[in-house]
């Protein structure tokens, strides 16, 4: 492995209009032909650091060097040239563009007036056996699945000639059998000359693919190592500035009565595709049901079936024997169900308006903040305030907009929201995708507790480690479907659930109906 | 029953049919137009005034010129470049496409009228200006066949370009790599970006082919058969465009087909002026079938999936 110094950024500092410092004199060095992890919490500053070597930001200070020379990028098209790839975690690609379209697009085969389709699947085929990234070049984009785009992904900066590669959080909509896959794939890539940078917060998958790492925390570089000269905990001190904990400590309990139960929920989507395929469980006092499974296979489905935002063809819902089947979303509320939804800026929140609106969202109109049939302000204060302390948020002042606030402290809200309704029934939906380590930490303990309230929690998550240490049993979900019930949570590894999640491994239906209790 | 007997009787003459055609043009013209920025990812609300200036425009320089031809490209560039003020308001200054586009068709109106009136002194027609026609042409050999030859030959150039320009804008989508950047542009503007395609220069140029395809059909209603200007004579077809380009979804032969509805409609509409049915009603006949024929199309989607989605849950 050559030695060389292939990206360089130095003392670079990024002002966003607003004023927040996202990243302050902050230096990474890229050795040709090594994977190079760049590790951080969510707000560190990665995105940003990483934006600013793709063109997409210009820094306010600092240079940027490509295999010694000062390059300064306008646009995404002259990091290209210059031989950089970025793989985003947001694939982009025009899903109704076939694989080999998109693999071409903005570089096409052919003529202004003639672009060759046929050249651009042959090229397609080429390189997907060339570095083993099977693709199928004919198919619509939308049509394939994840591990596929993101396939695409890199075929697509592979094409374009990019000798280093940037990827950004690529195993988080992988299966942890795919994830393996994609680091066979990058370690073919980095013998055969490539530099990879890898942007993960996974420190087992840092050490299992990285020769060094960079660690950023709050927009400052905390040094550069070689993955073997530390331990996960001392990488974890260093991102989070204080060691943590997210080990779930969580006492056995009896399961309770059964709260909540769905029959048979069948759901078509307008394209004819099944997206619930006759889904039956139910969840009991003080128990936890985790949903596993790769992101697009029913889970959001389910949810809004759950809390009344999709209507689904055939099957019901009940809550403490009742059907509600047929009430509004506000009446399943009242019934007794809160949600914490999987996306807290469109669904959990108005972002423009302020702390005390949001905070109220689900009590404004009953008589707990009213003086004389008006809402009093006095009231609605002392609510948020009491809600925003009990959950740790950090904020200025009741009155600014949730936009202001970062990802974590929008999510304790939401939570702090939802929990504070006194549910019977808990939906968690992701409940910390995209948070940084202490509101996880914060989040998770606020889940237990519940629990210990003898609460019903039904718990969705991408993130395995999360369902594996906090759900009393575990539901899997593929293409619409439950495959898998486990109620050993304790001896099951995330290479099970993965089995299950690939659609590999199915129980019987006999074993999938023990998720169901009268 | 009267006018059930004047249907027929206009459904069996050929001339209905070639004025079919002849309503279509600048319908068609603009649909094409509004596809074109509609797959860019801007919805062209100016149409209708773009349409407007370019057919004052085309009038006023084929006066000045005495030369159709330059007249009509006086239109084109007008339609250019009110395409272009329209793309720098909402892709530069970053203004909403819709407020802005309404502001441009209300300007258009009162603007027309007032530059008749400082150049002619009238404020209703552009009759005192000698602006000329842009020539029809006769087809050999078809032309000599019959019934066939009655409908087709003999049309005004324009609507002969508009029907080539049918087949251009499909093959611009389905082979060019411009039209393969428009449809990126406007379906994934973040992954269009992101692989070097300049974003904001292929909508400025989706924009500018709008509004020369429109800036034809202006001159077409001024410069095709009446040869003169009159104040608000685009009648709305700017936005019946809107409408056939959403029937259309991005598909250049099913707008040429909606459009040929709309020139049906309206040339029926003509034939049937003469019977005891109030003027004002068959006027608004064509306007009312374009509405229920997007009504009957955005319906009939909806069905299909829902048909989909119920088949699909019942399948298993």
């Amino acid at each position: 492995m050559g030695q060389g110094i292939i990206l360089e950024a130095k003392n670079i500092t990024k002002v966003y209009p607003g004023g927040v410092v996202a990243n302050h004199n902050v230096n990474l060095e890229i050795r040709k032909g090594e994977v190079h992890a760049l590790v951080g919490e969510n707000g560190a500053g990665k995105s940003t650091l990483m934006k600013m070597l793709f063109g997409m930001l210009t820094p306010t200070e600092g240079q940027i060097f490509v295999d010694g020379k000062e390059v300064h990028f306008s646009a995404s098209g002259d990091a290209i040239a210059a031989g950089l790839g970025m793989i985003h975690q947001h694939f982009m690609q025009v899903p109704s563009m076939t694989v080999a379209e998109n693999l071409i697009l903005g570089a096409e085969t052919g003529t202004a007036l003639k672009v060759d389709r046929k050249k651009a699947e042959e090229i397609t085929k080429e390189l997907s056996e060339k570095y083993n990234l099977k693709v199928n070049a004919q198919e619509k984009v939308e049509d394939i699945s994840l591990a596929m785009r993101q396939k695409l992904e890199i075929l697509k900066a592979l094409y374009r000639g990019a000798h280093i590669l940037i990827l950004d959080e690529p195993t988080a909509v992988l299966t942890p059998q795919e994830t393996e896959e994609l680091f066979e794939q990058l370690k073919l890539l980095r013998e055969n000359g490539h530099t990879i940078i890898f942007i993960s917060h996974k420190l087992n998958e840092v050490k299992a693919l990285c020769n060094r790492m960079t660690i950023l925390r709050d927009g400052k570089t905390m040094g550069t190592y070689d993955i073997s000269d530390l331990d996960e905990k001392e990488i974890s001190r260093l991102m989070v500035g204080r060691d943590v904990s997210l080990a779930i400590e969580k006492e056995e309990e009896e399961f309770g009565k059964t709260v909540f139960s769905v029959k048979d929920l069948v759901y078509a989507d307008q394209f004819g595709k099944t997206r619930l395929d006759h889904v039956s469980f139910s969840i009991r006092e003080g128990e936890i049901l985790g949903i596993a499974g790769i992101d697009g296979n029913g889970q959001s489905e389910l949810v809004e079936a759950i809390v009344g935002t999709l209507k689904p063809q055939s099957g019901a819902v009940f809550l403490k024997g009742t059907d509600i089947s047929a009430y509004s979303v506000l009446k399943r509320q009242e019934s007794g169900i809160s949600h914490v939804s999987e996306d807290r800026m469109k669904y959990g929140t108005a972002p423009k308006l302020t702390l005390e609106d949001n905070t109220i969202s689900k009590v404004y109109y009953t008589d707990k903040l009213k003086t004389r049939g008006l809402i009093d302000s006095k009231k609605v204060n002392q609510f948020t305030n009491k809600i925003l302390e009990e959950f740790m948020v950090k904020y200025d002042n009741s009155k600014q907009a949730v936009s202001e606030l970062s990802g974590g402290n929008v999510q304790k809200l939401v939570v702090g929201r939802e929990f504070d309704y006194q549910p019977d029934l808990l939906i968690m939906n992701q409940p910390t995708r995209g948070i940084d380590v202490g509101a996880i930490e914060f989040i998770r303990k606020k889940i237990v507790e519940m629990r210990r309230q003898r609460k019903a929690v039904l718990l969705v998550s991408a993130d395995l480690g999360e369902v594996l240490s906090l759900s009393d049993t575990i539901l899997v979900m593929h293409e619409g479907r439950i495959v898998g019930y486990i109620d050993d949570v304790k001896n099951t590894s995330e290479n099970d659930l993965g089995l299950y999640m690939l659609g590999v491994k199915e129980d019987s239906r006999e074993r999938i109906g023990g998720a169901c209790h009268e | 029953m009267n006018v059930l007997q004047d249907i027929l009787n206009t459904l069996s003459l050929p001339e209905f049919y070639f004025a079919m055609f002849r309503s279509a043009t600048p319908v068609l013209l603009t649909t094409l137009g509004a596809m074109i920025s509609s797959r860019s990812g801007t919805s062209n609300i100016a149409l209708e005034g773009t349409m407007l200036i370019s057919a004052f425009v085309g009038v006023v320089v084929s006066a000045f010129s005495q030369n159709a031809w330059i007249g009509f490209l006086g239109a084109v560039a007008a339609g250019f470049i009110v395409s272009n003020i329209l793309a720098y308001f909402i892709l530069k200054l970053n203004s909403n496409a819709v407020i802005s586009g309404i502001a441009l068709n209300t300007f258009a109106s009162g603007g027309t009228i007032f530059v008749l009136y400082l150049i002619t002194g009238e404020k209703g027609a552009s009759t005192s200006l000698e602006s000329l026609k842009l020539p029809s042409l006769t087809l050999p050999v078809i032309k000599d066949i019959p019934v066939i030859g009655a409908v087709l030959s003999g049309h005004h150039v324009l609507t002969y370009a508009a029907l080539i320009l049918v087949a251009a804008v499909w093959y611009l989508f389905k082979h060019t790599r411009l039209g393969m950047h428009i449809r990126a542009v406007g379906e994934s503007p973040d992954a269009a970006e992101t692989v070097g395609i300049p974003v904001r220069r292929v909508k400025y140029i989706a924009l500018s082919i709008s509004g020369i395809l429109t800036g034809m059909a202006g001159a077409f209603l001024s410069m095709g058969y009446v040869g003169l200007f009159s104040a608000g004579m685009t009648a709305g077809r700017g936005y019946i465009a809107l409408a056939t380009q959403a029937i259309a979804a991005g598909n250049a032969v099913v707008g040429m087909l909606a459009s040929l509805l709309f020139g049906f409609c309206q040339s029926m509409a003509n034939y049937l002026q003469s019977s005891n049915i109030p003027l004002q009603f068959i006027q608004m006949m064509p306007y009312i079938i374009i509405i229920i024929a997007y009504t009957t199309y955005c319906a009939m989607v909806e069905y299909n999936k829902k048909k989909k989605q119920m088949l699909a849950a019942a399948g298993k």
